[in-house]
């Protein structure tokens, strides 16, 4: 929490992809601002020897959940971002599925106050497309975007009405607001509590078959087509969906899409012996998934990696496997599960900063996710070395649930700056 | 048996977990249990001062009866907590209701319940042996041991033969619990029904698939009908009880025309009559299913007996 007049990094690993740079050197920030380097340090400064460590453009993460208003019990923004600013992130979009539902100006306002009184990272709030996140009438995009919201979504739930779908899209054009689209074909997926195959059925658990998912991108796809508005597809799960936005992608149409760690880490397998932190909704695939997903994320299918971070209390999770809340926390682990991804050689370091920080920012059409002189000074340091274990007494979420406890990972944000305050520090 | 065999398993949660060795081990001391029914005192003190709870959050009225008399007659002291009598219903927790069985210390608790994998998640809450009576779609390990155990006994033998299920294989635990457990024990099983009755990749689980009920019956050693449920409303599986009897029901003329003469015909009960099975196959010629009904007592018996780790054998 220490806010000096100036902060030097030095000798790290500048990796700026959307300047296309990628040097070793130093980036100084002052009074909130990147500004050019000078030849002599300030009087009151505080540097930092980065040497082996990566300065990147302040981690962005476009999909989580907060809980607040209404199930502080789970998460508060002051939890969440600490959370977040933990896991390199300066920055986050909080879903509206709050109680109650951020669809008016004044839940967003609370959201907004509260990260300004106890916030470790800038949150975007996200306001609901329905009034209620009811599937009816349309909520109203523009008070709630003069409020502050960035985007527009009933996440968590899917929009079945695609009349309501498509004026979604048009009006919120008109409001210059993203559409997130969660989706979900309800018919197919209802009831179940994992993906359909050999383990819900070897578990006898009722499964969500790919078709769920896969129909309704297609839906949003025709409907992005037909409106010509831009459409960002939440938490991508699947090899069919990926597949539908890459050709959807190639032929023109405006869309964007993120996946999420736990797809291009974990499979079905991981739910075996019933476990509720391996619970959510899209649920863990197969490995051909997997490998579809990663194979998303290096030919640019997937314009960002986001977390759906989802914390849970016990309360929902330690229950039959049927009856658990969906979700898993994911802000303390996203980046080394994507570092992973780097260490296998299966996307390079600049790729990966582009999808956690550069993509973000440019659809969500937010600060930050470039370290150019004149941008606001967020920025995350990465030691891809850092070992860790993560710890159910580690976390800072409110949030134990993570099908990731006790893993060791190599790779983490070990200073996180937001603004010229320094919101996480592992160096000094 | 081989000589270094031990049966180590404190809980029996599903058939998945037991070895072929475990499966013949709990029907060779099902076998031995089932003489003390055949004597005029059909007790025995071998679980004398042990508590068990019947916890059912299903209604049940058969296997819920064989636990007891299984229980009663190895001088076990019972307690019966249905769902409408339970907490269940109130919001409690499976967990929190646990720990309220948990102080009442009862040595074995057989568990019914709506959700699969929950006798498991009692099972890390509590101390007792945990005993799975059915759990949502999951398994009923004790219904496929007192039917490999009938097989047996009419026919000598598990390995090589062929048995065929008909039915709702996907919303049936009686279904699931049998597949692995004959194909453990070295038979072949095949299922017919209805796509819509198939789960998904079911030839995962070691079953063959057959297009038709003649297809499935033809050759078999065992034939065995799954009740059928009543029609969902949120999921359309069949267009009618009376269809389903038409094309997937067993009756006496696809038997003559189709099965083995020597075919023994299972049902795991209760019958719904003339829908997937007809009552002149019930009650006529090859069928067990009274038997299964008796062995299942013995099985039980056996579950209970063995849980227990053999202390205080007579
Ligand atoms: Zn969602």
């Amino acid at each position: 929490m220490t806010r000096a007049k100036t902060i030097i990094l030095q000798n790290g690993r500048v990796l700026d992809p959307a300047a296309d740079r990628d040097f070793i050197g130093e980036i100084w920030l002052q009074d909130g601002l990147i500004v050019p380097a000078q030849q002599k340090h300030p009087e009151d400064c505080i540097s930092f020897d980065l040497q082996g460590k990566w300065i990147v453009p302040g981690l962005i993460d476009m999909h989580v959940h907060l809980r607040e208003p209404g199930e502080e019990y789970k998460e508060t923004v002051e939890s969440g971002t600490r959370a977040a600013a933990a896991g390199g992130f300066t920055a986050v979009a909080c879903m509206p599925n709050t109680r109650p539902v951020n669809d008016c100006a004044s839940v967003t306002q609370l959201i907004l106050e509260a990260t300004a009184e106890k916030g470790s990272a800038r949150v975007y709030p996200v306001g609901a497309i329905s009034a209620g996140s009811k599937g009816t009438g349309l909520a109203e995009y523009g008070e709630l975007k003069e409020a502050g919201v960035v985007a527009v979504t009933d996440d968590g739930l899917p929009v079945l009405d695609s009349q309501l779908m498509r004026r979604a899209m048009e009006y919120a054009g008109s409001h210059e607001l993203l559409v997130i689209s969660h989706s979900e074909e309800i018919a197919l997926s209802r009831n179940g509590s994992m993906n359909e195959g050999v383990v819900s059925t070897r578990l006898g658990l009722r499964g969500i078959p790919v078709a769920a998912e896969a129909i309704m991108v297609y839906r949003e796809i025709a409907l992005a087509e037909l409106t010509g508005q831009h459409t960002h597809i939440a938490h991508v799960s699947t090899a069919a969906a990926t597949e539908l936005i890459r050709q959807a992608t190639a032929r023109g149409v405006r869309l964007t899409a993120e996946t999420t760690p736990h797809y291009f880490t974990l499979t079905e397998e991981a739910v075996a012996d019933y476990n509720t932190n391996a619970k959510m909704n899209p649920p863990l695939r197969t490995e051909g998934d997997r490998m579809a997903i990663i194979k998303g994320l290096q030919d640019g299918t997937f314009d960002a990696i986001a977390t759906d971070h989802a914390p849970h209390s016990v309360l929902e999770k330690e229950l039959e496997f049927d009856r658990a809340a969906n979700g898993i926390i994911g802000l303390e682990t996203s980046l080394a599960l994507s570092l992973a991804l780097v260490r296998d050689g299966l996307i390079d370091a600049a790729r990966l900063v582009e999808l956690m920080s550069v993509a973000p920012a440019r659809i969500l059409k937010v600060t930050g996710g470039n370290l150019a002189e004149g941008n606001v000074a967020d920025v995350t340091v990465v030691d891809p070395d850092r070992e860790f274990v993560f710890t159910e007494g580690s976390i800072l979420s409110k949030g134990k649930n993570s099908p990731f406890l006790d893993w060791t990972f190599q790779g983490k944000a070990v200073l996180t700056v937001m603004g010229s305050r320094i919101t996480h520090n592992e160096l000094s | 048996m081989n000589k270094d065999y031990r049966f180590e398993h404190k809980h029996i949660l599903g058939i998945e977990q037991l070895s072929a060795a475990d499966i013949f081990y709990i029907l060779d001391i099902a076998i031995s249990f089932k003489e003390i029914s055949n004597r005029p005192i059909k007790k025995v003190p071998t679980l004398k001062g042990k508590t068990i709870i019947n916890f059912f959050f299903e209604p049940s009225t058969r296997t819920r009866l064989s636990f007891e008399i299984a229980a009663k007659r190895m001088s076990a002291d019972t307690f019966n907590i249905a769902a409408s009598t339970s907490s269940a219903t109130k919001g409690e927790s499976l967990i929190d209701t646990a720990r309220n069985l948990q102080a009442m210390s009862p040595d074995i608790i057989i568990i019914r319940h709506g959700s699969s994998g929950s006798p498991g998640l009692l099972a890390r809450h509590v101390d007792a042996s945990i005993i799975n009576a059915g759990d949502g779609t999951h398994e009923h390990p004790s219904q496929a041991l007192l039917d490999t155990m009938t097989v047996r006994e009419h026919k000598g033998k598990i390995e090589g033969l062929i048995i065929a299920i008909v039915g709702d294989i996907a919303h049936s635990r009686v279904a699931h619990s049998n597949i692995l457990a004959f194909t453990k024990l070295g038979a072949k099983v095949r299922v017919a029904g209805p796509a819509t009755f198939m789960p998904a990749m079911v030839e995962s689980l070691g079953a063959q698939v057959c297009t038709s009920v003649a297809e499935a019956v033809s050759d078999a050693d065992v034939i065995m009908a799954l009740r059928i449920q009543k029609e969902r409303q949120d999921d359309p599986l069949i267009p009618s009880l009376r269809e389903y009897a038409q094309f997937y029901g067993i009756n006496r003329a696809l038997l003559e025309k189709h099965a083995r003469p020597d075919a023994l015909i299972m049902h795991p009960g209760p019958i719904n009559r003339g829908v997937e099975m007809n009552p002149d196959v019930a009650d006529g010629a090859g069928s067990v299913i009274l038997e299964q009904v008796t062995n299942g007592v013995a099985v039980r018996m056996a579950l209970l007996y063995l849980v227990m780790g053999q202390e205080g054998t007579e």
